[in-house]
């Protein structure tokens, strides 16, 4: 394709990517080196049915004509990354400081917001993938060789996990694994240990979030896996087992290679979708004991009154530039294996 | 209770023709966003009574109402013409300069009014509220006679006396719960522990935080005990489960929100045994203090700044005509009305005990919100037991400073 012809083709995606990708992001970072103005704090009496009393309140008039010069917020640079509820720089040398050994000091960071949520993001990132990828496969070789008339149900029922609502999953499974649910109790009744919850420790909720995780991402890894194995050479197959190859032997040696696009690609996607892990840490109420970088956008914008903007900001960049990190050495092996190809 | 609403919304219905000329509003558009409780949606449906003629009533009664009330209103013309607000969302609001005074709306239009019922901020009418909420305790009269214990709790050393003869006994595992879901609801219990000590939660004047402090490690130590009572999943109760958990009998020793009251006193959800022995008295005090450990809330009625002076008089006139006393009379049970006609119930008498007992109302302080936000985050590694008492307040301390500087409440 000429230069010019290419252009013009990719034009209409170009100015689509620019319109709704690059430029939202743009300004999120924008918003994230802004804070709100200083509030013209005075004092007044407020009264109402319980009594009257001092407090301070925002002055209005005065914070507003702030707003309508500059009403992005005051210009703040990078001190919303490096605050105590982000990087926290001070706190991470001074944590340094004080720490005679390197469990003091890792139980120091992990007091840190910012990096307790990255701890489970990476966790779970590194969990759940490499798990959703093997039990995908399993799932697609087992499904290959069934018979033709139950293939079709079983397709069904295998993504259904993937099919039903993250949020109403997870809330389904939150009730099956309270104490008095189906799950909690059996496991109380299994381990006979009635104060067995799963939801009070913190190990154990870490758990049931990844399993979660797995449950819900492997009939994608599944169903992706089993149309590659539509597409593995019969003959290829034939060859192997007239060399007298086992089952194991042909799965390892000829349809795994075949495969390995699909796992790249797999693996990119889940890496993504992992990264970003949200759903269940709200419906399981897991944020006591499990929090992630997307969870903390959300709470900074509508967990409690009035929305953190600056901060949200901060920390989608910080997500943004986490997935760009992780999904490197994936690219980076695209890029290798198709420069290959060409030359 | 099903029925109930069903006759309710028959007799607004059949209201509605009277109740149109009673309005006297001839033209005006009034859309109300709100929480989503009884009394509020019978405060709604009496002023959609109004419509008719010129005049449109729309309302929005939504959980999530905190979340999309500042956008909804900072628009030009704001999108919903009144708020009902509460101690806590009202700064919010005007925070932003979102609301207006009402001080001319009252004078022309608010006869009837309690003087009580006006919520002024620097001498002007910024809401009018109607009902009072609080958190105070829930007993269960039959469970403390089989563990020996004859009277109600009046303070928290007794709620604990009394979680552990119960527990002693037998009786149950888990006596006690609070809303201690990790979240707006721990930072809420917190709060009304601490107000149980007197204490301020910033130094006078200031934005600065105080309560790294000694009553900061009390009341942190006073919850860690009544949480060693409560199921081990209490880090994800918030009040739908403390509710069921109560209906269901597993509590015997319960906070939980007055609005609840009418709920569980009422013959639906639970059994007779549970709800015929449901006893609801004011906020314990604890530490010697003389103050109920609890906050006092009310909701009420705000006006958006961003709307016509019609529609502003039209949503008034709407909303006088949802708290009025027609209404309060016939919905006395559903919260703790603060305007004429009310009648003081048995699922009142908690709220009630608790204001008479001298509970102080939820700080109206433009950074109380973002406090709350700290504590609810940070307490609950001290409950668990992963930090000590000094470390979590140190947090609370930190993750608020940074928050509020963010906020422009400190430099």
């Amino acid at each position: 394709m000429k230069n010019h012809t290419f252009f013009w083709f990719i034009l209409p995606s170009l100015v689509t990517m620019m319109l709704f990708i690059a430029m939202p992001i743009g300004s999120v970072f924008i918003q994230s080196l802004h804070i709100e103005h200083g509030a013209v704090l005075t004092e007044v009496k407020n009264c109402g049915p319980f009594g009257c009393k001092m407090e301070v309140q925002v002055d209005v008039e005065a914070t507003s004509e702030l707003k309508k010069a500059k009403p992005l917020g005051k210009f703040n640079g990078f001190g919303t990354y490096n605050n105590r509820n982000h990087l926290a720089v001070v706190e991470l040398s001074q944590a340094w400081n004080d720490s005679t050994n390197w469990g003091t000091y890792f139980r120091k960071i992990y007091n840190l917001p910012f990096y307790r949520a990255l701890a489970f993001t990476l966790t779970y990132t590194f969990v759940v993938t490499p798990l959703v990828l093997m039990l995908g496969f399993c799932i697609a070789l087992g499904v290959n060789s069934l018979p033709k008339n139950i293939k079709g149900p079983t397709i069904f029922v295998s993504l259904l996990p993937m099919i039903v609502t993250p949020l109403i999953g997870s809330l389904i499974l939150f009730w099956m694994i309270d104490a008095e649910g189906i799950l909690g109790a059996s496991l109380q009744w299994l381990l006979e240990d009635p104060n067995l919850s799963l939801k009070a420790s913190p190990n154990l909720t870490w758990v049931m979030l990844i399993v979660y995780g797995v449950w819900h991402s492997a009939p994608f890894a599944f169903i992706i896996f089993y149309a590659g194995l539509q597409t593995v050479p019969a003959d290829t197959i034939e060859a192997a087992m007239i060399d007298g190859a086992s089952r194991w032997e042909r799965t390892r040696y000829v349809v795994v290679p075949h495969l390995v696009p699909l796992i790249v690609f797999i693996t990119l996607i889940q890496l993504m979708d992992n990264f970003r892990v949200f759903e269940p840490i709200v419906s399981f109420s897991a944020q006591a004991n499990a929090t992630s970088l997307s969870w903390i956008i959300f709470n900074d914008l509508a967990g409690g009154e009035g929305s953190f903007f600056g901060s949200a900001g901060a920390t989608s960049v910080l997500t943004i530039l986490g997935v760009a990190v992780l999904l490197i050495p994936v690219l980076f092996r695209t890029w290798r294996d198709f420069k290959g190809k060409v030359v | 209770m099903f029925l109930n609403k069903i006759t309710l919304a028959g007799a607004f219905m059949a209201l509605g023709t009277t109740a149109m000329a009673g309005c006297g509003i001839s033209s005006g558009n009034v859309k109300i966003l709100s929480n989503d409780f009884p009394a509020i949606q019978s405060v709604t449906a009496a002023a959609s009574t109004c419509a008719g003629g010129g005049v449109t009533v729309e309302a929005n009664l939504t959980k999530d109402h905190k979340d999309i009330m500042v956008a909804a209103l900072t628009a030009n013309p704001a999108q919903y013409t009144s708020v009902i607000a509460s101690n806590s969302t009202l700064v919010t609001l005007m925070n932003d300069g979102l609301v207006r005074s009402l001080d001319a709306l009252v004078a022309k239009h608010g006869d009837g009014l309690n003087p009580s019922q006006m919520i002024t901020v620097d001498g002007k009418i910024m809401a009018v509220a109607f009902g009072a909420n609080a958190q105070h305790l829930f007993s269960r009269s039959d469970i403390l006679k089989k563990a020996g214990v004859n009277s109600i709790p009046e303070t928290y050393e007794d709620v604990l006396a009394a979680a552990k003869a119960i527990k002693s006994a037998g009786l149950m595992d888990y006596p006690v719960a609070l809303n201690t879901a990790a979240g707006w609801n721990l930072g809420e219990e917190f709060v009304n522990m601490y107000m149980g000590t007197g204490a301020d939660f910033f130094k006078p004047g200031t934005a600065e935080v105080a309560v790294n402090n000694d009553h900061g490690v009390a009341t942190l130590n006073m919850l860690k005990s009544l949480v060693a009572y409560s199921n081990p999943d209490y880090l994800t109760y918030d009040s739908n489960a403390t509710q069921a958990e109560w209906e269901a009998g597993n509590l015997a020793l319960a906070t939980m929100w007055g609005t609840r009251g009418g709920a569980v006193l009422d013959d639906e959800g639970s059994t007779k045994a549970v709800s015929s022995n449901t006893v609801l008295t004011g906020a314990p005090t604890w530490g010697n203090n003389a103050r109920p450990a609890s906050t006092l809330w009310w909701d009420g009625i705000a006006i958006s700044a961003n709307i016509s002076d019609e529609d502003a008089e039209a949503t008034f006139i709407a909303m006088m005509k949802g708290i009025s006393s027609d209404v309060i009379q016939a919905n006395n049970s559903d919260t703790v009305w603060l305007g004429a006609g009310y009648m003081p119930s048995a699922a009142s008498a908690g709220v009630s005990a608790t204001a008479a007992a001298g509970a102080a109302p939820y700080p109206m302080l433009p950074f109380m919100g973002t406090l709350h936000g700290a504590l609810g985050a940070e307490i609950s590694d001290f409950l668990q037991g992963s930090e000590s008492a000094e470390q979590a307040l140190a947090d609370v301390e930190a993750a608020y400073t940074a928050a509020a500087t963010e906020k422009g409440f400190l430099n």
